[in-house]
C-alpha cells in the first residue's frame, strides 16, 4: 500500500487548507493575517517532511567518525529563507493593517467595500 | 511506521487551526497562532529539521506573535460575527483534492531512495563528510582536488550550504528583511493625521476599560524577573550566533532572539525608557551596516579576484580558513540587520498608539 | 547504582506528563480566571520540572546535563513571572473574582 506512507503529506495538505479556508472566509484583516501565517507554515512542514529519510539524524557531522545517515539538508535551508520571506510579508502585511484601521474607522472586509462604495 | 508522537503533534495542530478559524476573540486567537508555532516547531525537531524548528519557535511563537497584538491593540479586537458561507468549503475541497491527487505520485515519506536526496545534497554531504574525515592538515584541500565544489569543512551543514553554498540566496534573504523594514517604517513612523480614527471609534461593549499603564512601582516582580534574565537572554543569542558553525543557530535565530530581549526589556520598563536605551538612529545604522557588512565581503572578493561572495580569497594560505571568516562576517551581518529590522517593526507597530 | 537511576528517572518522566495533564484538567474545569492559573502553575513548574529532571538522571554526566540544567533553573524562574504578569494584566483590567463568599456574605446578612 504505497498509499500509507503518504499521510503525512495528507495531513500538512489539510492544514494548508484550513489556513486557506481562513485566508478567503473571514472578514477581519486580522483574521486573514492568521490564517495567512498557518499556511506559510503547513507549507513549510511539507518541504521539510520532503526531507526527512527514514533512520536518519539532523544534518550536523558528529565530532566522533561515525558514518551516519544524515537527513536531506537542503530542504531546510531553503526554508529557512521561506521562514524569513513569512515574517517580513507578515510584519508589513500588519503595518498596513494599522493604516487602513486609521483611515477608514474598520478592518473588516464587508463595511470597507462599502466605504469604499463597491458591492460586497 | 508513524511514532505516536507524529500523530499527537499533528491532532493537536489540527485542532489549534480549527479553533483559530472559529474563534471571535482576537486575541485569543493571536495566541493561539504562537501556540501552532510552537507545535510544528516541536514536529520540525521529530523530522530532524532542528535549524528550522529553532527559527520557527523563535519567529512564530516569539515576534510574529508580538507583532500581531500590538495590531491588535490598535484596531479591533473582535470580529464580527458572519454567515457561515459555502462557497469558500467548495474552494478549499477542490483545492485540498487536487492536492492530494498530485501527492500520489510522490514517493512515500522517509524514502531513503527518493530523487531528491540524489545529485546536489548528495554531494554537498559527501564533501562536507570528507572534508571533516580526514586528518592532515590541508584535508580540505584534498576534498577540493576531486570535486570542482569547494568544501567548506563545518560541522553544521545547513550552515555551509546557507552561507557558502547558497550564499546568493541568503543576501537576498537579508536584502528582503531590509526592504521590509523600510516599508513598515514608511507607513509607520509619520505622524497620525488629526482626522483619522482610532480603535475606540468602534464601541466594543466593554469600553469600561482602565487606560492607564501601570506605574513602575506596582509592577516589581515583573521589573525584578526581567532585569535579572534579560542579560542572560542576550548572552544566549551571542551564542546561538557564534556556534552555528557547529550546531543549530546562525545569523537568523540569534537576531530574532536579541530582537526578543530588547522587546521584553521595552513592554516591561516602557516605550520612552526603551527609546532612549536603543534610538532609532541606532537601529537604522544597525540595518544598514548589517546588510553593508553582507555585501561588502562580496565586493572584498570581488576585488580581490574571484567570484563575488567567494570566500577563498579572504585567507590566500588555507582557503577552508577563508571559507570560515567569510561565514563568520555573513552571519554576522545577517544577525545584525535582523536584530534592528525587528525591533525597528516593534517600534513602529508599538509606538503608533499614543501620539 | 545504574538500576537506581533509571528507575528514579522514569518515575520522574511518568509523574510529570500525569502532573500536566492533572493541569490541564484543571484549566479546562475551574469556574474563574485566577483559578485556572493555579491549575497553569502546577503545570508550569512541577510538571514540566519533573520531566526535565526525568531527562536530566537520564542524560548522565554530560554537556547536555549542564544544559538541562539551566534550562530548568530559567524555566522555574520565568514562568511563574510570566503567570503573575497575565494575573497581574487580568486584575488591572477589572476580570472579576466568581467566589462563593458573596452568596454566603448574603446568606448571613
Amino acid at each position: 500500500m504505497h498509499w500509507l506512507g503518504l499521510w503525512h503529506y495528507w495531513a500538512v495538505i489539510i492544514l494548508m487548507m484550513i489556513g486557506l479556508y481562513i485566508l478567503i472566509a473571514r472578514d477581519n484583516l486580522v483574521k486573514k493575517v492568521m490564517g495567512l501565517s498557518i499556511f506559510q507554515v503547513s507549507v513549510i512542514m511539507f518541504y521539510v517532511s520532503i526531507a526527512k529519510i527514514e533512520g536518519g539524524t539532523a544534518p550536523i557531522i558528529p565530532e566522533s567518525g561515525n558514518q551516519l545517515v544524515y537527513s536531506n539538508p537542503l530542504p531546510h535551508v531553503l526554508m529557512l529563507t521561506a521562514i524569513v520571506v513569512g515574517i517580513s510579508t507578515t510584519a508589513l502585511a500588519l503595518a498596513l493593517i494599522v493604516r487602513i484601521q486609521e483611515a477608514y474607522g474598520t478592518v473588516e472586509d464587508g463595511e470597507l467595500n462599502e466605504i469604499d462604495g463597491h458591492s460586497p | 511506521m508513524p511514532l505516536p508522537i507524529e500523530i499527537v503533534l499533528f491532532l493537536f495542530l489540527l485542532s489549534t487551526a480549527i479553533a483559530i478559524a472559529r474563534l471571535e476573540d482576537l486575541f485569543a486567537a493571536a495566541m493561539l497562532t504562537g501556540i501552532f508555532s510552537l507545535l510544528s516547531a516541536g514536529l520540525f525537531t521529530i523530522m530532524d529539521a532542528v535549524d528550522v524548528a529553532f527559527t520557527e519557535a523563535a519567529v512564530g511563537a516569539g515576534v510574529a506573535t508580538v507583532f500581531i497584538l500590538c495590531t491588535l491593540s490598535l484596531t479591533a479586537k473582535r470580529e464580527y460575527q458572519q454567515p457561515t458561507k459555502v462557497l469558500p468549503f467548495i474552494v478549499v475541497g477542490i483545492t485540498g483534492a487536487a492536492l492530494i491527487y498530485g501527492t500520489l505520485d510522490m514517493p512515500a515519506y522517509g524514502d531513503p531512495d527518493a530523487v531528491t536526496h540524489r545529485h546536489l545534497s548528495a554531494k554537498f554531504i559527501e564533501i562536507e563528510e570528507r572534508a571533516m574525515f580526514s586528518q592532515n592538515e590541508h584535508a580540505v584541500e584534498s576534498a577540493r582536488h576531486g570535486n570542482e565544489e569547494k568544501a567548506v569543512g563545518l560541522p553544521n551543514i545547513v550552515t555551509s550550504i546557507l552561507a557558502s553554498y547558497r550564499g546568493y540566496d541568503t543576501f537576498g534573504e537579508v536584502t528582503v528583511i531590509f526592504t521590509a523594514t523600510i516599508g513598515v517604517m514608511l507607513l509607520l513612523r509619520g505622524r497620525r493625521h488629526k482626522k483619522s480614527f482610532t480603535s475606540q471609534s468602534r464601541s466594543d461593549g466593554n469600553d469600561v476599560v482602565k487606560e492607564q499603564p501601570m506605574r513602575m512601582r506596582e509592577k516589581i516582580i515583573l521589573r525584578v524577573v526581567s532585569k535579572a534574565f534579560i542579560p542572560f537572554i542576550f548572552m544566549f543569542a551571542l551564542y546561538v550566533q557564534f556556534h552555528g558553525d557547529f550546531g543549530p543557530g546562525g545569523g537568523f535565530q540569534a537576531g530574532v532572539i536579541f530582537a526578543a530581549g530588547i522587546i521584553l526589556y521595552g513592554v516591561i520598563f516602557g516605550l520612552d525608557t526603551m527609546r532612549s536605551a536603543v534610538p532609532e538612529r541606532v537601529l537604522v545604522y544597525g540595518i544598514i551596516s548589517g546588510l553593508i557588512l553582507y555585501g561588502g565581503v562580496g565586493i572584498v572578493s570581488l576585488l580581490s579576484g574571484a567570484n563575488f561572495l567567494d570566500y577563498d580569497i579572504l585567507d590566500t594560505h588555507n582557503p577552508a580558513h577563508g571559507q570560515h571568516l567569510g561565514i563568520l562576517l555573513v552571519e554576522l551581518g545577517v544577525g545584525i540587520t535582523v536584530t534592528c529590522a525587528m525591533t525597528t517593526i516593534f517600534y513602529g507597530l508599538a509606538g503608533r498608539g499614543k501620539q | 547504582m545504574v538500576a537506581v537511576l533509571e528507575i528514579l528517572s522514569w518515575t520522574c518522566l511518568v509523574v510529570g506528563p500525569i502532573l500536566c495533564i492533572i493541569g490541564g484538567i484543571g484549566l479546562l474545569r475551574l469556574p474563574d480566571f485566577y483559578a485556572r492559573t493555579h491549575a497553569a502553575g502546577i503545570t508550569d513548574t512541577l510538571g514540566a520540572g519533573l520531566i526535565i529532571l526525568g531527562l536530566i538522571l537520564q542524560a548522565g554526566f554530560s554537556l547536555v546535563m549542564v544544559k538541562l540544567i539551566f534550562i530548568i533553573i530559567f524555566m522555574l524562574l520565568i514562568n511563574p513571572g510570566a503567570t503573575h504578569g497575565l494575573a497581574k494584566a487580568a486584575y488591572a483590567q477589572g476580570v472579576k473574582v466568581e467566589s462563593e463568599e458573596e452568596e454566603l456574605d448574603a446568606a448571613t446578612d
